[in-house]
């Protein structure tokens, strides 16, 4: 699937997006960041407080328990600060 | 029928707002929010606004989308700026029309905070000592005026 990064989580990491492929075991989104989390140490630094990153699935917004099965896109980013 | 944008260009307030009413003779209300770039006590030298493109717009529709199932609206237009934006520019615009002035009022107010906390914009403040500053943290007053239309 395509992930994508923004904000300070974009920083962290060091890129904006690229392809991650989880195994079959990581089936929501929050099993989806602790396996993030551990991908190297800047995905450590980028999801150390795994309750404050916000995910989206195909451009919706997504809870922690929500199945990431069948979805083509998602995003990690922080609380939003628009308007 | 709603009118969204996201863009770094700035908007026309007033063009925008003749727009939603122009040749109409059912708007009895048109309520329009602006919203500006703070110096912050003179400290800031721009804000920068990241946000998720195709995301960001779909969300937008979705917040609108649920305005319009709450109070009987005849316009919307949501209009948000990213990019380097300076103090003084304008960042965000809303204007309801209705018939009426209540429901215009309502849905404005409920659309800025919605759209403050579910619409995927990143601040990201440049301080005047030319150092990128720090990415602007949620405010819990945010998500608790959001929360006010729950229920």
């Amino acid at each position: 699937m395509k992930a994508s990064y923004f904000a300070w989580v974009r920083e962290r990491i060091g890129k904006a997006g690229e392809e991650i492929a989880p195994p079959d075991s990581v089936r929501t989104c929050a099993e989806l960041i602790a396996w993030m989390a551990g991908r190297g140490e800047e995905y450590a630094y980028a999801f150390e407080n795994p309750q404050i990153i916000r995910v989206a699935l195909d451009r919706a917004h997504a809870r922690p328990d929500a199945p990431i099965a069948g979805a083509r896109e998602v995003a990690f980013f922080p609380p939003m600060t628009g308007g | 029928m709603a009118t969204i944008r996201v863009q770094t260009a700035d908007f026309d307030p007033q063009a925008e707002a003749e727009a939603l009413t122009a040749g109409r003779r059912d708007v009895g209300a048109l309520v329009t929010f602006t919203g500006l770039c703070r110096d912050e006590g003179g400290r800031l030298a721009a804000l920068e606004l990241e946000h998720y493109p195709g995301m960001a717009e779909a969300e937008i529709a979705r917040v609108v989308a649920e305005a319009e199932r709450r109070w009987p609206l005849l316009g919307v237009t949501v209009i948000h700026r990213s990019g380097r934006i300076a103090p003084g520019a304008r960042i965000v615009f809303v204007a309801t029309a209705a018939s009426h002035r209540a429901p215009a009022f309502a849905a404005a107010d409920f659309l800025m905070d919605y759209l403050k906390t579910r619409a995927p914009f990143w601040k990201k403040e440049h301080g005047l000592d030319g150092r990128a500053g720090d990415w602007v943290a949620a405010k819990d007053e945010d998500d608790r005026a959001a929360r006010r239309w729950d229920g």
